[in-house]
């Protein structure tokens, strides 16, 4: 029986159990005038079985599912003839593949010899198996639960207690989720990162200055050295993210103090949402857009010029990067902006100031730990950003200021390093854990100052 | 005020009253006031433009994309070489040359007639297996069959190619260009609807790429995405806006979620691959692992959009359920969650939009590979939309770049009608009390 089948047949038992419950419960409870013994409405009763049938089932079947293929492969690897099980790890894993490759039919990398053949065809008669065990385990455990629950129930049980513990459990998992996929993300980059700085000092990836990572098969090739010094990566993430923080500060800026100070109603309905369809733009159409029209707009420009312009120069992308981030800061300030009570303003005028220098002098001011706020946020937007830079941007990492030069970023770096065919134990995969690590800390550090300065800003208004 | 007088205590000196400092300055301020309202409103017009300039471009380049030539052969569907039991795997390829070789009968020598082969496509001979394969019967005769042209020719009618250039730089030499033009004078060219835009998967070949596949892979991804971030997203705003006390604990939870929100996506994609593809050893390339990476990454958008639905909601309501005798959860249930729907279904689907338009955590997971089947399961492997996108964008051909267009056009099409989708439940369904 398939999985699939299985779970619809798991959860008919459970709707199955809600009916079993709430019948059981209006027996109990007698004719029309005794149900009011009960101590809940019977939908609870019914409600409790099927939860008492269908929590249990499940956490056996989803733990099964996913433990079994790694039991079944200890199982077939034990069985395998001596002589490969002595094999090293990494030849041992390929072979496994190719019993799973052979076990769903699909192409396998090398001969198929009669060993393989009989340890595939053990695989299969394992996961049959272990398939109609977890069937039969399952489906009558959902049966004995039914029959206890409905035992249980008479009319003193709290049933709607019982339940409503059971949801309210439900619901702190469902939070609690995101604290493990903080956890979950620090312990996958990490641990794959530490297992690089066991090869690359951490000195040197932070502040060797030659980045080019790939790693020699042989010795005596050619660029056998790997280098592992990040810092070029990380100017040109500064540089990019420089570029548009330039972009998208003064002009997200402008927009938002023109919105909320000059504009009359109907202008700023129709331009903010306008604007705000720049933040709904996927980035990859953003990357397409620099790579086709503005890269090469600007390399022309630049040779009308007499400047030699890289066809990946850092300045499309972070044009474009700026531009994408326009709403982003614009929104945020507009909040901020429009957060300042409207007494600063009319003190203001008061003593005589134009609109402009009430705005420059005392709304800016007043609004500026909101504005650093948000824009810190939008830096770590900036540095994170990936499709832009990894369509428009290039792969060399120049050690250069120079925004008509190629350079790259942490995020292309990532990307190239990960895309394609991976081997888990080679320091140009793990490098890119490094990256990864080194990203999510400063993005991580950037979000919890700019979330701590926003949230004071907004207690001090209110 | 006009009578006031600064420094009164020097009567000797000349007056200056405080308004003539004030109106003295007052021009310059003027323009400085001016000044500062026009860059506000440039700045306004200088996104705008931007905008209008992305969507012209996109549109400029991959309207074209919906059209595609093609070319009327006389094919004869020669029974020698459709052998009954062989229908399959026959030479449908030997067919369309044949065809191509009697119209251009003089053409002569082997260089030129590949040339002359090489102006249909090679999807010609699929198309004649179709054919042949649904309706036996045509075997014997003669038809006319429409059938995509080579994408260089495609090219030329669309005007992005330009003919009088020095024949080595082109892709279409003089002789090719004259049968083009011969063909075309006898009404064998035609531009058609590009139907095999719609229903085709990727192929290396521009005039065969359709964005089936990948449409298919984002709504598998985007369902499994939808599946489990809604409840969870939902019931985790529950949670934290109508029941958690507020100590160490729920704030940790609160930090971690509006943290997580503006976590990069690359970095739920390396989530992704160490955690499911490494340690649960899920299938690569598949939707339902890309609908997990999705998941993680919506999560925060929808509960915090949930929370701000729930906080939404007047206190009254609540306090009236209590009052009549209703469980909290009851009252959760029954009467704060069913108003607050409509602004947690308008922030689901605003999370599903970026979710759909994600692609650096599904190169991650390797939904990036070329993949011509449509897939047909969660587990099958597949692309998504956007990253059909970048790999067309990553394609050396000229008619790629406006099959990307065409596929940005699509994809922005989907992400207008869901936005749209939010803004009308909103209008529809939000209550102010």
């Amino acid at each position: 029986m398939s999985p699939a089948t299985l779970i619809i047949i798991l959860l008919a038992l459970s709707s199955l159990a809600y009916y079993v419950g709430r019948r059981r419960a209006v027996t109990v409870g007698g004719d029309k005038i005794q149900i009011k013994q009960l101590h809940s409405r019977p939908t609870y009763y019914g409600a409790l079985t099927a939860i008492g049938c269908g929590i249990p089932t499940l956490l056996i079947f989803g733990f099964w599912l996913a433990v079994d293929s790694n039991v079944i492969t200890q199982l077939v690897v034990a069985d395998l003839p001596e002589n490969i099980r002595n094999l090293p790890d990494a030849r041992l894993n390929l072979i496994v593949n190719d019993i799973r490759n052979l076990v769903s039919g699909n192409i396998v990398s090398g001969e198929v010899d009669p060993a393989m053949q009989a340890a595939a065809d053990h695989y299969r008669s394992l996961k049959t198996t272990s398939n109609a065990a977890l069937a039969v385990v399952s489906i009558s455990m959902a049966m004995l639960a039914i029959v206890f629950v409905r035992g249980k129930i008479k009319p003193g049980l709290r049933a709607r207690n019982l339940v409503e513990r059971v949801i309210k459990y439900l619901l702190i998992a469902c939070s609690i989720l995101a604290i493990f996929t903080t956890i979950g993300i620090v312990l996958s980059v990490l641990y794959e990162a530490i297992l690089f700085f066991r090869v690359v000092p951490v000195t040197e990836f932070l502040f060797g200055l030659k980045w080019s990572p790939q790693m020699a098969i042989r010795s005596d090739q050619v660029g056998s050295s790997g280098a592992f010094g990040a810092v070029p990566v990380f100017l040109g993430t500064a540089l990019i993210s420089g570029i548009a923080m330039v972009v998208a500060v003064p002009i997200g800026l402008m927009s938002a103090i023109y919105l909320s100070e000059y504009a009359n109603k109907t202008f700023r309905a129709a331009a903010k949402p306008l604007i705000e369809i720049l933040a709904g733009i996927p980035t990859v159409v953003y990357g397409f857009f620099a790579a086709l029209t503005v890269a090469p707009f600007i390399r022309d420009t630049g040779s009308i010029l007499g400047l030699s312009v890289s066809s990946e120069s850092a300045l499309a992308a972070g044009l474009v990067m700026g531009v994408m981030i326009i709403p982003f800061v614009s929104s945020l300030s507009d909040d901020f902006i429009n957060a300042v009570p409207q007494a600063l303003r009319d003190g203001a005028y008061s003593l005589g100031a134009t609109q402009s220098e009430t705005i420059k002098q005392v709304i800016l001011p007043a609004a500026l730990p909101g504005i650093v706020g948000g824009v810190l946020l939008a830096v770590s937007r900036a540095i994170g950003e990936t499709m832009i830079v990894v369509m428009a941007a290039g792969l060399a990492a120049n050690l250069t200021v120079n925004p008509l030069k190629t350079v790259t970023t942490v995020t292309v770096q990532i990307v190239t390093l990960l895309v394609g065919d991976q081997e888990f134990d080679s320091p140009k995969t793990l490098a890119a854990f490094a990256l990864g690590l080194l990203l999510f800390i400063v993005t991580l550090i950037l979000n919890v100052i700019a979330l701590y300065v926003v949230r004071k800003y907004r207690e001090q208004y209110e | 005020m006009n009578n006031s007088e600064t420094g009164s205590s020097k009567p000797d000196k000349k007056t200056r009253r405080s308004l003539d400092i004030v109106n003295q300055g007052l021009a310059r301020r003027y323009r400085a006031e001016r000044r500062f309202r026009y860059y506000g409103l440039s700045a306004i017009v200088a996104s705008l433009l931007f905008l209008s300039l992305l969507f012209i471009s996109i549109f400029a380049n991959g309207y074209s994309a919906f059209m595609q030539t093609f070319v009327r052969l006389n094919v004869f569907f020669d029974p020698e070489v459709l052998q009954q039991e062989s229908l399959a795997s026959a030479n449908y390829q030997g067919l369309v040359k044949s065809s191509l070789r009697k119209m251009f009968s003089d053409v002569k020598g082997r260089g030129d007639t590949r040339k002359l082969y090489g102006l249909v496509s090679s999807g010609a001979s699929f198309r004649l297996r179709d054919m042949v394969l649904q309706k036996p019967d045509v075997i014997g005769k003669t038809l006319e069959i429409w059938v995509p042209a080579d994408d260089d020719v495609d090219m030329l009618f669309k005007g992005h190619f330009d003919r009088n250039a020095a024949e080595g730089e082109r892709r279409l030499n003089d002789k090719q260009l004259a049968w083009i033009d011969q063909l075309s004078a006898d009404g064998r060219i035609e531009k058609k609807f590009n139907q095999t835009f719609f229903t085709a998967g990727d192929s290396r070949e521009p005039e065969l790429a359709g964005i089936r596949g990948a449409v298919v892979g984002s709504f598998l991804t985007l369902l499994i995405t939808l599946l489990l971030s809604f409840p969870i997203g939902v019931a985790a705003a529950v949670y934290l806006e109508e029941f958690a006390p507020k100590n160490r604990w729920t704030d940790l939870i609160e930090v971690n979620i509006n943290n997580l929100a503006a976590v990069p996506s690359i970095v739920f994609g390396l989530l992704g691959l160490a955690v499911f593809l490494n340690f649960f050893g899920l299938p690569r390339s598949a939707p339902l692992v890309g609908g997990l990476v999705l998941t993680l990454m919506t999560l925060p958008t929808i509960i915090i959009a949930g929370r701000s639905a729930l906080t939404s909601v007047p206190p009254s309501i609540r306090e009236a359920a209590l009052g009549v005798g209703a469980s909290k959860m009851q009252m959760v249930a029954h009467h704060v969650l069913p108003l607050a729907m409509p602004g947690m279904l308008t922030g689901t689907i605003i999370g599903m939009a970026r979710a759909l338009g994600e692609t650096a955590p599904l190169l991650m997971i390797g939904m990036v590979a070329f993949i011509v089947d449509i897939p047909g399961g969660f587990t099958d492997p597949s692309t998504a939309l956007p990253v059909q996108i970048f790999l067309w964008a990553d394609s050396p051909e000229r008619a790629f770049v406006e099959k990307t267009s065409a596929a940005i056009m699509v994809l922005l099409a989907f992400l207008i009608v869901m936005n749209a989708a939010a803004v009308i439940l909103r209008k529809r369904f939000e209550r102010r009390w």
